[in-house]
């Protein structure tokens, strides 16, 4: 918004004025957004290029609009090149955007919702929720939604450790920061350990391996095929909570102002619930758990525009995006030709980012005489 | 919509009971606000004052009995279209999100806006004007989680004026606030054409600036009416139990009440 210009203490003495109009805010959202989307292009030429074959970016290009059925340049690349670009990184680059900009956007509304600056879908447990579901699809062999199996019990899974959560640390309409952290991290080890309990008796070893990779948070294994669930969910939720960005908005003021301002809180709560519930199962069932992404993007994308949602929504999703891909380069390349899992990585940067916040908060706790 | 004028709306509290689990909160209280009235409820802590309120703006729902806004049942409308004629300011509110006060005022535009529709200009100068009522220009820009406790109230009261009500509810408008803003707050208050209920500690405030009060004691209205008849020293010792003095203001007019700490303590 516009707090970086103004907000100094010569503003205090300033002459009354026109306060600064919407106008502004727009432009300065629109530049954002559009620096972003520049950089999230960046980013994925280099998830593209970037790998155990370097490709030039040049070369990227060529092949990708070569792909998609535009030739502005001349073949000169070999099949094997193609192939490592369009088929093997492109759905897995894609995949990081979705899964990033997914994570950002349900950190910022659940963040809202539970008027918690500390929320999180790994944090509380839900990623561990949708991780059990899906993990029990797998051991247990049930089919009954076919391919859709595993994104449904993930669904599932989630909605059961938010509502567990949720229920767990609201006391007297208020959920206060320690008992909310406190509750995900509960819910979340008793969920790890019936995952592991699982993992362990279950006699197919090769699935409890590849189970247990993927419970670590990773972007490979992903295809053309399987890309276009977890690009619904994420374009579902965005829609979703865009269209309903004014309402988030009054939750920022308090249950009971958001009331008078006309919103029904209790049933949009459960709504909203319900929406992000989903799309955090899709996207662990497509990835796996990725923690942090959801904590960091909205808080650094809230000191450039603002805490309004209509703005801070679309920014946090194209910030998630950039990281995410990012990650996964650094994931593939840091130790290469191991692979780490990217979850290892985002947690990385989140439990520090995680630490400054809890004291930052403190510190803006007792200026105000809050505790 | 800006331009439309909509006349104050007109309130009636019948027979409203309020509980919370097992215990009584407000017991069969009537109370009515005629079309442009500004009315006081007074009362010790703890008295119901804010339990009422709530019922009001939609928050607790009565056991029995009705609140009607210009006839209509206030718990039968759709919450949306309640907010575009009651616009309240709570008691509560500490955001940890970095809204702008601008931002924050923009909130009451809510309930008259479609999910997508972005801010008009109209709407700007909406925000603009609730700002100026409340003196509070200077912080358009200022992060809200950073204001003092005045400034914030005084915000939350544009906020509430954005809404454009015809009836405005407030519970202890008056609070954090220093003797200047209290005075500019309920003289903007006054100003508006819309009608206002209000709960407010200081007695002679209340008499200043309201048409009429209502004394809750207990859960209960004990007296009622214009502040020369209800605020006397008989009232004052049974719901308060305080010693007073009350006069007439030579310069005001409004009953003046003077506490007299020493008689009936100690």
């Amino acid at each position: 918004m516009t707090q970086a210009a103004t907000g100094t203490p010569a503003e205090e003495a300033a002459p009354r004025r026109k306060t600064t109009r919407p106008e502004t805010g727009r432009t300065r959202l629109a530049v954002t957004l559009l620096a972003l989307t520049a950089l999230l292009v960046v980013s994925a030429t280099a998830g593209l290029a970037i790998g155990s074959v370097q490709v030039p970016p040049g070369q990227v290009w060529g092949i990708v609009t070569h792909a998609l059925g535009a030739d502005w340049q001349q073949p000169d690349w070999s099949r094997a090149r193609e192939t490592i670009v369009v088929d093997v990184r492109a759905p897995r680059v894609l995949l990081g955007a979705v899964t990033g900009a997914g994570l950002a956007v349900i950190g910022t509304a659940l963040q809202a919702l539970v008027r918690n600056p500390l929320a999180e879908p790994y944090l509380l447990g839900v990623s561990s929720g949708a991780s059990l579901g899906a993990v029990s699809v797998i051991v247990f062999g049930v089919t009954l939604f076919g391919a859709l199996s595993l994104s449904v019990a993930a669904f599932f899974g989630a909605l059961g450790a938010l509502l567990l959560v949720y229920a767990t640390a609201r006391t007297g309409g208020r959920i206060t920061s320690a008992r909310l952290v406190l509750s995900g991290v509960a819910i979340a080890a008793v969920l790890t350990a019936v995952l592991d309990l699982l993992l362990l008796t279950t006699d197919r070893g090769n699935e409890a391996r590849a189970v247990l990779a993927w419970t670590l948070g990773g972007l490979g294994g992903v295809n053309w095929g399987t890309l276009w669930l977890p690009s619904t969910a994420l374009l579902l939720g965005v829609g979703v909570l865009l269209v309903q960005a004014r309402n988030l908005n009054l939750l920022l003021a308090g249950e009971e102002a958001a009331t008078t301002m006309g919103l029904d809180v209790a049933r949009f709560r459960a709504r909203l619930f319900v929406v992000l519930s989903l799309v955090t199962g899709v996207l662990v069932a497509a990835a796996g758990p990725i923690g942090f992404v959801g904590l960091m993007m909205p808080h650094i994308v809230r000191l450039f525009v603002g805490g309004d949602h209509r703005r801070v929504l679309p920014t946090a999703a194209l910030g998630g995006a950039v990281f995410l891909v990012w990650a996964d380069i650094a994931a593939r390349t840091i130790a290469a030709p191991t692979e780490i899992p990217v979850g290892v990585l985002t947690a990385l940067c989140g439990g520090p980012f995680f630490l400054w916040l809890m004291r930052r908060d403190a510190r803006r706790g007792t200026d105000r005489g809050v505790a | 919509m800006t331009a439309t004028y909509t006349p104050p709306a007109e309130l009636r509290v019948d027979c409203v009971t309020l509980t919370a689990g097992a215990r009584r909160l407000v017991s069969d209280v009537s109370l009515t606000a005629r079309p442009g009235e500004t009315i006081g409820l007074v009362g010790p802590n703890g008295s119901g004052k804010s339990s009422l309120l709530r019922a009001v703006y939609r928050v607790l729902r009565p056991d029995t009995g009705r609140v009607r806004v210009d006839g209509d049942d206030a718990w039968a409308l759709p919450a949306r279209q309640l907010a575009r004629t009651v616009a309240a300011v709570v008691q509560d509110s500490a955001a940890d999100f970095d809204l702008a006060v601008r931002e924050v005022v923009a909130m009451g535009r809510t309930p008259h806006k479609r999910l997508l529709a972005g801010d008009t200009p109209e709407d700007a100068d909406l925000i603009d004007g609730a700002l100026l009522a409340v003196d509070a220009v200077h912080l358009a820009d200022r992060p809200f989680d950073r204001l003092s406790g005045g400034e914030r109230q005084r915000v939350l009261i544009a906020r509430a004026l954005a809404q454009q009500p015809t009836l405005l509810v407030l519970d202890e408008p008056t609070n954090h606030l220093d003797i200047r803003h209290q005075l500019s707050v309920l003289d903007a208050l006054r100003r508006l054409p819309a009608t206002v209920l209000l709960a407010l500690h200081d007695l002679n405030l209340a008499a200043y600036y309201c048409d009429r009060l209502y004394v809750l004691d207990d859960g209960e209205i004990t007296a009622s009416g214009p502040p020369s008849a209800v605020l006397t020293p008989q009232l004052l010792a049974e719901v308060y139990g305080v010693a007073a003095e009350v006069t007439t203001h030579p310069r005001t007019g409004a009953p003046q009440v003077t506490f007299l700490p020493e008689e009936p303590r100690r």
